[in-house]
């Protein structure tokens, strides 16, 4: 269990206030110009040996990223930081931003001047209105005090930071579409290459990272990237907000250490599954993106991003969404295909057509109207889908499918068999 | 329909706001805050944009006015109709209703609507069910306006609405007593 003097996020819930008066007793803002001063080369290299993965859910080294980024000076590069969270089951970056804000603002920083960008847009979604808020007045604290702006931090670095609130769409979390929406315009993802960090905001060099990733960086520079990478398994390293929903007797956010055991953040930290362990069916593990994995596979998982992608799920955004045995697997899925149906963007046919049908599909199953080769038809569809899109957005829609009918096909037949009977 | 024609513009101090809203972009990019000018406008304008609001925005950004429109409809949170004082979102996607957002959309087809995106008989409210709204550790919840109303049941649901209509002031954010996210101890 990760040590109270551990924790990155000692305000998580907001105890007290998020105010830079606040936040300085924590440790925000302490020696920051010393961090800058000790040079591009030397931050970057300290991100790479924590082995910070980023936290939005695709999980690539951070800074490798960061190392991307053209040096050339004459160039305008951008940090964007994505604050769109909209992953079901993830609710992490709003703790952060409405009661760590500060923590957040100096790991941009940091970022941006690792980077070579003096500006910064941190995209939030439209409806963390009162989120907005509070980061907006926790830049204009930080402005007055001299921390951003010109020379920030008496770094010598000038440095500009603005928030740019989005209007409810969750394919903006997909970088190339926030990008988009951030110009004016529709989010729709872009083709790539190029790449952001080639052609990104602007047509300029951008790199984007989630607020969790950004928002640790202070830790790590003052600690170590050693300290951060000591937590966890090799490559899977660092501590991590987890957010537990869904059939549990205490829903929370909670900081832990990365690879803890499924079964262990649950019970200590959630109060449990609701009817205990052996009353659990399935857990979706790291948004509503990942498959789900039944309870054999809870028992023993470990919370990373190696352990979950051998059991063919993953960590995405780590909020684990709990199912006990009173669920209705098929109509918790059907949800979430509703969802994607709802958000694609419908620039791809396979994903503006797919998960439409998909959905469809799903509620047919659902009310028991369908054969073991509409469930066949259906796994096929996915496949299609699956990869031929410009974003992962389409894969993000046959994932759960695919899950819930690699643990689940022969329960769910069963079912479809009794209806039809009664019917 | 025919009030709604005359012209729109920012007050005084929206327009105040909107010049300090295309600071934040370079110059030659005003385009991007085509997103916060329309929010602006439709704050201004009983939360919802009609035609010439959206049309206002355009030419206060030299945009065609088909490139706005095609912002309008695509964010889920530009409104092309007037919803009523109060606009109740009722989160429905699988966090939420794993722990029984469907009792808290029964108590608003009850006390507001029997449909989606329709007035209320007095016509203070109007609900509708949205995807995901992010703060799945406190379902169920509701986004009323600007604000949020978590750890809901069917019993706070409609305590909550009671109180709109009364108006009576409620606590934003868990109504079941708990500090945000943290487990209840």
């Amino acid at each position: 269990m990760l040590k109270e003097k551990d924790k990155i996020f000692t305000n998580l819930f907001g105890e007290e206030p998020w105010s830079l008066q606040s936040a300085l007793k924590r440790g925000d803002w302490d020696n920051t110009k010393s961090l800058i001063q000790k040079g591009r080369d030397w931050i970057i290299d300290e991100m790479k040996k924590s082995e910070l993965r980023g936290r939005g859910g695709a999980g690539f080294p951070t800074g490798l990223k960061w190392s991307f980024m053209p040096k050339d000076p004459n160039l305008n590069n951008y940090l964007v930081v994505n604050a769109d969270e909209s992953e079901p089951g993830t609710c992490k970056d709003r703790d952060m931003i409405r009661n760590e804000p500060h923590k957040l603002i100096e790991g941009c920083l940091l970022a941006s001047f690792a980077m070579n960008a003096h500006h910064c847009y941190i995209y939030i979604r439209g409806e963390y209105f009162n989120e907005a808020v509070v980061l907006q007045k926790a830049i204009e604290e930080a402005y007055e005090a001299g921390l951003v702006g010109k020379n920030a931090a008496k770094s010598g670095w000038d440095f500009d930071i603005y928030v740019h609130r989005g209007a409810g769409a969750y394919i903006c979390g997909e970088e190339t579409a926030l990008l988009e929406s951030l110009e004016g315009k529709k989010g729709q993802p872009r083709l790539k290459p190029p790449f952001p960090a080639n052609k990104g905001l602007y047509g300029s060099p951008t790199t984007v990272n989630n607020v969790e990733t950004i928002s640790v960086v202070p830790a790590i520079l003052k600690r170590g990237g050693e300290w951060f990478s000591s937590f966890g398994r090799p490559k899977n390293t660092g501590t991590k907000v987890f957010c537990i929903s869904g059939h549990v007797n205490k829903p929370c956010n909670i900081e832990e250490e990365m690879s803890i055991p499924l079964k262990e953040l649950i019970e200590k930290h959630a109060g449990g599954v609701t009817g205990g362990w052996d009353n659990l069916k399935a857990i979706i593990p790291g948004g509503s993106s990942v498959p789900l994995i039944p309870k054999e596979i809870c028992d023993t998982v470990l919370m990373d991003f190696d352990s979950l992608s051998e059991v063919k799920s993953g960590l995405g955004t780590a909020a684990v969404i709990v199912m006990d045995k009173s669920t209705d697997l098929v109509q918790a899925i059907a949800r979430l295909s509703h969802f994607y149906k709802h958000e694609s963007c419908g620039q791809c046919t396979p994903c503006r057509e797919g998960t439409g049908w998909m959905w469809r599909m799903m509620e047919k199953i659902g009310k028991g109207n369908a054969s073991s080769s509409d469930i066949d038809k259906l796994l096929d569809v996915t496949k299609q889908i699956e990869g031929h899109t410009i974003c992962a957005l389409g894969d993000a829609a046959a994932w759960p499918i695919q899950g819930l009918f690699r643990h689940f096909r022969d329960e769910i037949e069963e079912q479809l068999i009794k209806k039809t009977r009664a019917a | 329909m025919s009030e709604q024609l005359t012209t729109f513009s920012f007050n005084n101090k929206n327009h105040e706001t909107a010049l300090q809203i295309l600071k934040r972009y370079p110059e030659a990019r005003k385009q991007s805050a085509v997103m916060p000018l329309l929010d602006l406008a439709q704050r201004q304008n009983d939360n919802w944009l009609s035609r010439d609001v959206v049309e206002y925005v355009a030419n206060y950004l030299e945009m065609p006015f088909i490139r706005v429109w095609e912002v309008v409809t695509f964010y889920s949170m530009y409104y092309t109709k007037y919803n009523g004082k109060y606009l109740v979102q009722v989160c429905g996607t699988t966090p939420c209703w794993l722990r029984g957002s469907d009792q808290v959309a029964k108590a608003c087809k009850e006390m507001i609507s029997p449909e989606q995106n329709t007035l209320s008989k007095d016509g203070l409210f109007s609900w509708m069910q949205v995807e995901c709204l992010g703060a799945c550790v406190n379902a169920p919840l509701v986004q009323i306006n600007d604000d949020y109303y978590e750890d809901l049941t069917y019993d706070t649901t409609v305590n909550i609405l009671q109180s709109l209509i009364d108006g009576k002031k409620i606590e934003v954010g868990s109504q079941s007593g708990r500090k945000s996210s943290k487990a209840v101890s």
